[in-house]
């Protein structure tokens, strides 16, 4: 017999595998940690397995692309974070009842932690909002096999379906077996039909479809092997996703016996397997990340059919709603509900002295990251101002850490212009400037700032554009003039767009240039009306750093301005300023320097 | 087998692609792997921790605390704060080259690195000190201290894989141009092992 062929994958290559395994034709999506590596995956591949795929501009962009091409029976997916999912809900909703033909996946990827992201949202909630079939993988094998069959599912049942990998399925790699590649792809044509236009009687008709195959969806989840009970005794524990993982560990771990129910699919819940568990054991523990998804439905389950059984997890505290699982944190739960002996052993091979005071280490801009540069100008430029800065999704989000703290709000992709707008109509005569990065600005930005103009918002709007979408692994994006699977695109000029979008007042400045970055942020905030500057350089990390600088000792008044207000990871020292090799020779420091004690050498000469 | 490792570092060290590099030496040798890394946000110069547990009937991809059968701390503090992974009896080996954070400079918290130094040394009988960049540093390169860290690690009894199988995926990970530098700082780390 042939051994499988197995390859190290993370969970995100591993979904990305499944797709092609699946014979995919359409790839759509928005980058976002901890999904982007699905997307950039299957671009690398596309050309070599023959498929479209395409950055959108944003998520409800991406989701309407795929569905278009399911409509003519093409298997399209679209990924994106659990965030980008709200930017999307406006067509879920209606295709949840539209339907498609070929297979549609969406994959969006949770963040319990939250690790990167500005929210804990529980997609699976979505997806019992939308009535749209989940699957929630617990390792990347598991995420590539249930890539495979939620193709095959959406086009079984005519609806979308959504594929909720967790960071700890995304970010793991495991040895993943693959399954072969597809040698047939689905025919296309799109059938016209009146079935497709949404029409409010259309809506009522469907809607009673969509709830009646959510009972069809439940009994063929019941026969999927992504669910499936073992019983060993009457203490019971029912667990989804990752979580899976920690019950199994920490049961081994402990030599606990339990019996045990995984769910693959939490929404809709496979009733009769359900069922038939609850009806086996006298307690069960429901063990899952986030929402009490999973544990809602097995409580209204028990109820409904009057099974003699307790339920517990979140509801009664037991099973924390914030933050990541692990093996520990289940260990722990099992015990405190179970009453399981062992743990005291458990804990005591584990003495740690107190450490001493660790240094603080939170992330910032890179050293010579143009961001920095940018924000100190416009600090600097409107001391006397007292101005509000806007933030907004990205690196440049990092700008509100010490010593900058450029940044006094930031809530979600494009925000920065809205919430500048919102400000600014009820403080008059105070100076708002919004700041957000290239990639951001074609994803929502661009809609506020149309918004500005139309409505003669005072405002400044920063675009710290840096020729690429920097925080989520530099994808491409329509001002580059690349496109997803590397070909030559049309760039999109931001200058260009923004003048079209009716700006009176634009300024296009070098962001390491701090004498033109301040002039322009003087003129823009003086400007009555909406001004924009857009302040270029490449991200540090796509460039090799050419020069570097070095301190001149002997003229270096130690007066640490450059240390202490620009906050580059190349600058330290307590008295005596240290440029380390770390520097990209941005020359920032060098424009600060009141004593101009940093000097320009080449890369090899310190 | 189980054969637990926690990486621990500062975005930017290269823990990602180390960890990765161990768990295809270990899958190559026909063992089950599971890692699970730090992406994203935290990269820019934060902490990151970097998990690969290698063997039979693998769950999680998480070291849980008391677990780890080695600790490989690419910086001195970060080193500090994954301690509570290893397990009693544990082996770590340890970067002793200290990355101060801006926090640091900008003067919001303190690197204390000789109780640092001296905390480990007591709370680890028989911890290995590193210099591993300034090994990288004399490979030809400060960014394959990563390497340097995984010649050191390669030295340890009770691995899944050995040295060889370990250098193979080291070679097969990075990228072409860089195999001899890499080959080079392997071979370092497992030299200065030899006198810690």
């Amino acid at each position: 017999m042939a051994v499988a062929e197995k390859m190290l994958l993370m969970g995100n290559e591993a979904i990305a595998r499944g797709a092609v395994e699946a014979g995919v034709q359409v790839v759509t999506g928005y980058p976002g940690t901890p999904s982007s590596e699905v997307f950039g995956t299957l671009a690398h591949f596309a050309k070599e397995y023959g498929y479209y795929a395409e950055w959108s501009v944003n998520e409800k962009v991406a989701l309407e692309v795929a569905a278009g091409a399911a409509y003519a029976g093409a298997r399209a997916l679209v990924t994106m974070k659990q965030v980008g999912l709200n930017v999307a809900a406006d067509p879920l909703m209606t295709l949840a009842y539209i339907g498609v033909k070929g297979g549609l996946v969406l994959v969006v990827a949770d963040d319990p932690g939250p690790h990167s992201s500005q929210n804990e949202q529980d997609t699976r909630k979505f997806a019992q909002f939308a009535k749209l079939p989940v699957l929630d993988p617990s390792t990347p094998q598991e995420a590539k096999d249930m890539t495979v069959a939620a193709f095959e599912l959406s086009e079984q049942l005519g609806l979308p379906v959504i594929l909720r990998p967790t960071t700890r399925t995304c970010h793991v790699c495991q040895d993943v077996t693959l399954g072969p590649l597809p040698l047939t792809r689905n025919e296309c044509r799109f059938d016209k039909n009146p079935g497709w236009v949404i029409l409010p009687g259309l809506a009522y008709k469907k809607h009673i479809w969509l709830n009646q195959k959510q009972k069809e969806i439940s009994r063929l989840f019941s026969s999927m092997h992504f669910n499936r009970a073992e019983i060993k005794g009457k203490t019971g524990i029912i667990t989804s996703g990752v979580s899976y993982n920690y019950v199994v560990e920490a049961l081994e771990m402990q030599g606990w016996e339990a019996s045990l129910l995984k769910i693959g699919t939490p929404y809709p819940l496979p009733e009769d397997l359900a069922l038939e568990f609850l009806s086996q054991v006298e307690r069960v523990l429901v063990v899952e990340e986030q929402e009490p998804v999973v544990e809602d439905q097995v409580i209204h389950l028990a109820w409904r059919h009057n099974l003699p059984v307790g339920v517990a997890g979140k509801h009664n505290g037991l099973v924390p709603r914030e933050g990541e699982l692990d093996v520990d944190k289940v260990t722990a739960i099992l015990h405190k509900y179970f009453g399981f002996v062992g743990m005291e052993q458990a804990a005591a091979g584990n003495t740690v002295r107190r450490a001493p005071d660790l240094p603080l280490r939170t992330p910032v801009l890179c050293a010579g990251c143009p961001h920095r540069a940018v924000f100190y100008g416009f600090k600097e430029a409107l001391k006397d101002y007292d101005p509000v800065f806007t933030g907004d999704i990205g690196c440049y989000t990092l700008g509100v850490i010490p010593p900058l703290n450029a940044l006094d709000t930031c809530l979600c992709m494009g925000a920065s212009v809205t919430i500048a707008s919102g400000l600014s109509r009820v403080e008059q005569g105070r100076k708002h400037v919004a700041f957000l990065g290239d990639s951001t600005f074609f994803h929502t930005g661009v809609a506020g700032l149309i918004n500005a103009v139309y409505n003669r918002a005072d405002i400044t709007l920063v675009i710290l554009d840096n020729g690429t979408t920097a925080m989520t692994g530099h994808q491409p994006h329509p001002g580059i003039g690349r496109n997803a699977t590397g070909d030559p695109a049309r760039r999109i000029d931001i200058a260009g767009l923004v003048k079209g979008c009716g700006v009176d007042y634009i300024r296009q400045v070098d962001a390491y240039n701090l004498q033109e970055v301040m002039q322009a942020a003087r003129e823009a905030v003086q400007y009555e009306g909406p001004s924009v500057v857009i302040a270029r350089r490449e991200c540090v990390a796509l460039v090799k750093p050419g020069a570097r600088y070095r301190v001149n000792t002997g003229a270096c008044i130690e007066c640490m301005l450059c240390v202490k207000n620009l906050g580059c990871p190349a600058l330290s020292g307590e008295e005596k300023v240290v440029i380390s090799e770390k520097c990209t020779g941005c020359g920032v420091c060098a424009q600060v320097c009141p004593a101009d004690a940093i000097e320009e050498v080449s890369r090899h000469e310190v | 087998m189980k054969f637990d490792l926690v990486i621990t570092g500062v975005g930017g060290q290269g823990t990602v692609l180390a960890s990765r590099i161990v768990a295809r030496a270990a899958m190559d040798a026909g063992w089950q792997v599971r890692t699970s890394e730090t992406i994203g946000m935290a990269q820019r110069e934060g902490c990151v921790v970097s998990h690969v547990r290698v063997g039979e009937n693998l769950a999680g991809a998480l070291v849980p605390d008391g677990r780890a059968d080695v600790l490989l701390g690419f910086e001195l503090a970060e080193a500090v704060r994954a301690l509570a992974k290893l397990k009693a009896g544990g082996k770590a080996i340890v970067n002793e080259d200290v990355i101060v954070p801006t926090s640091v400079s900008v003067g919001l918290s303190r690197y204390q690195v000789q109780d640092i130094r001296e905390y480990l040394e007591k709370e680890l009988p028989g911890v290995c000190f590193l210099r591993a960049s300034e090994v990288a540093r004399e490979a030809g390169n400060s960014k394959t201290a990563n390497v340097v860290m995984l010649g050191a690690l390669s030295t340890l009894p009770g691995l899944p894989f050995s040295p060889e199988g370990l250098l193979e995926a080291v070679l097969k990970t990075v990228p072409s141009q860089f195999r001899e530098i890499n080959r080079k700082a392997f071979e370092m780390g497992r030299r200065a092992m030899g006198v810690c």
